[in-house]
C-alpha cells in the first residue's frame, strides 16, 4: 500500500533537487559561443555517394548527347 | 532554331524526341552550341565546374554572363527532370553529369578541379572528384 502523502513528499523532494540543479547551472555562468570569422560552408557533396554516381552515369551520358546545345 | 528534315528522318527524330520529350524539357536533339557560347568556351572565359554547371574563369562581359546563366538554368531544368525520373537528387544528378562534362572537355578548355582551381584541359586525363566513374 502506498501512502499518498509519502508520494507527494517524494515528488516535492525531487522538485527541489531539480531547482537546485537549475540554480547551479545558472550560477556557472553563460556558455559562450564564438562566432567563426570565416563563412560557414555547407558541403552538399556529402550527400553524393559514389554508388549513386555510378548508377546515374549512363543516364547522364544520354542526357548530354540529347541536349548537346546546353552542354 | 529550325532544321528542315525529310519525312522518314523526321519520323525517326520524332521517335527519339518523343522518348526524350518525356524526360527532357528541351527535346531538340542533335542541336549545336550557340556560337557565342562556343567562342567563350574555347577562349577559356568560362569552364565546366564539378557540380555540373558552367562557371566564369575570368570576369565575364554582360553578354557572356547572361549566356551562362541561361544555359545553367536550362541545365538545372534537365537535371531536375532526370533526377525525378531516376529517383535521385538534383545535386547527385548534376554532379554525375559534371563528371562526364569535365571528362569531355577538349584540350585548351577550362574546367574546375575538386579543390576549386581552374585548370586547362590538356591531353592527359582531367583532375576530377574521386567519386567520378
Amino acid at each position: 500500500m502506498t501512502n499518498p502523502r509519502t508520494g507527494a513528499r517524494r515528488r516535492a523532494i525531487e522538485g527541489r533537487g531539480l531547482a537546485v540543479m537549475v540554480g547551479a547551472s545558472a550560477l556557472a555562468g553563460c556558455i559562450q559561443i564564438d562566432t567563426p570569422d570565416k563563412p560557414i560552408e555547407i558541403n552538399l557533396n556529402i550527400n553524393i555517394r559514389q554508388e549513386v554516381v555510378y548508377r546515374l552515369d549512363g543516364d547522364a551520358k544520354k542526357l548530354i548527347e540529347q541536349n548537346s546545345e546546353i552542354f | 532554331m529550325r532544321v528542315k528534315i525529310g519525312k522518314p528522318a523526321g519520323w525517326a527524330l520524332g521517335a527519339v524526341a518523343a522518348t526524350a520529350a518525356v524526360a527532357l524539357l528541351v527535346p531538340s536533339a542533335m542541336a549545336q552550341r550557340d556560337p557565342a557560347y562556343a567562342a567563350a568556351r574555347s577562349a577559356g572565359q568560362i569552364g565546366e565546374q564539378p557540380d555540373g554547371y558552367l562557371g566564369f574563369v575570368t570576369t565575364p562581359t554582360p553578354e557572356v554572363r547572361a549566356l551562362v546563366q541561361d544555359l545553367n538554368i536550362k541545365r538545372k531544368a534537365t537535371y531536375t527532370e532526370r533526377a525525378k525520373a531516376t529517383g535521385s537528387t538534383v545535386e547527385q544528378y548534376a554532379f554525375t553529369t559534371g563528371c562526364n562534362l569535365i571528362a569531355k572537355t577538349a584540350p585548351g578548355e577550362k574546367y574546375q578541379s575538386p579543390d576549386g582551381r581552374w585548370l586547362t584541359r590538356d591531353a592527359s586525363a582531367p583532375v576530377r572528384d574521386s567519386r567520378c566513374p
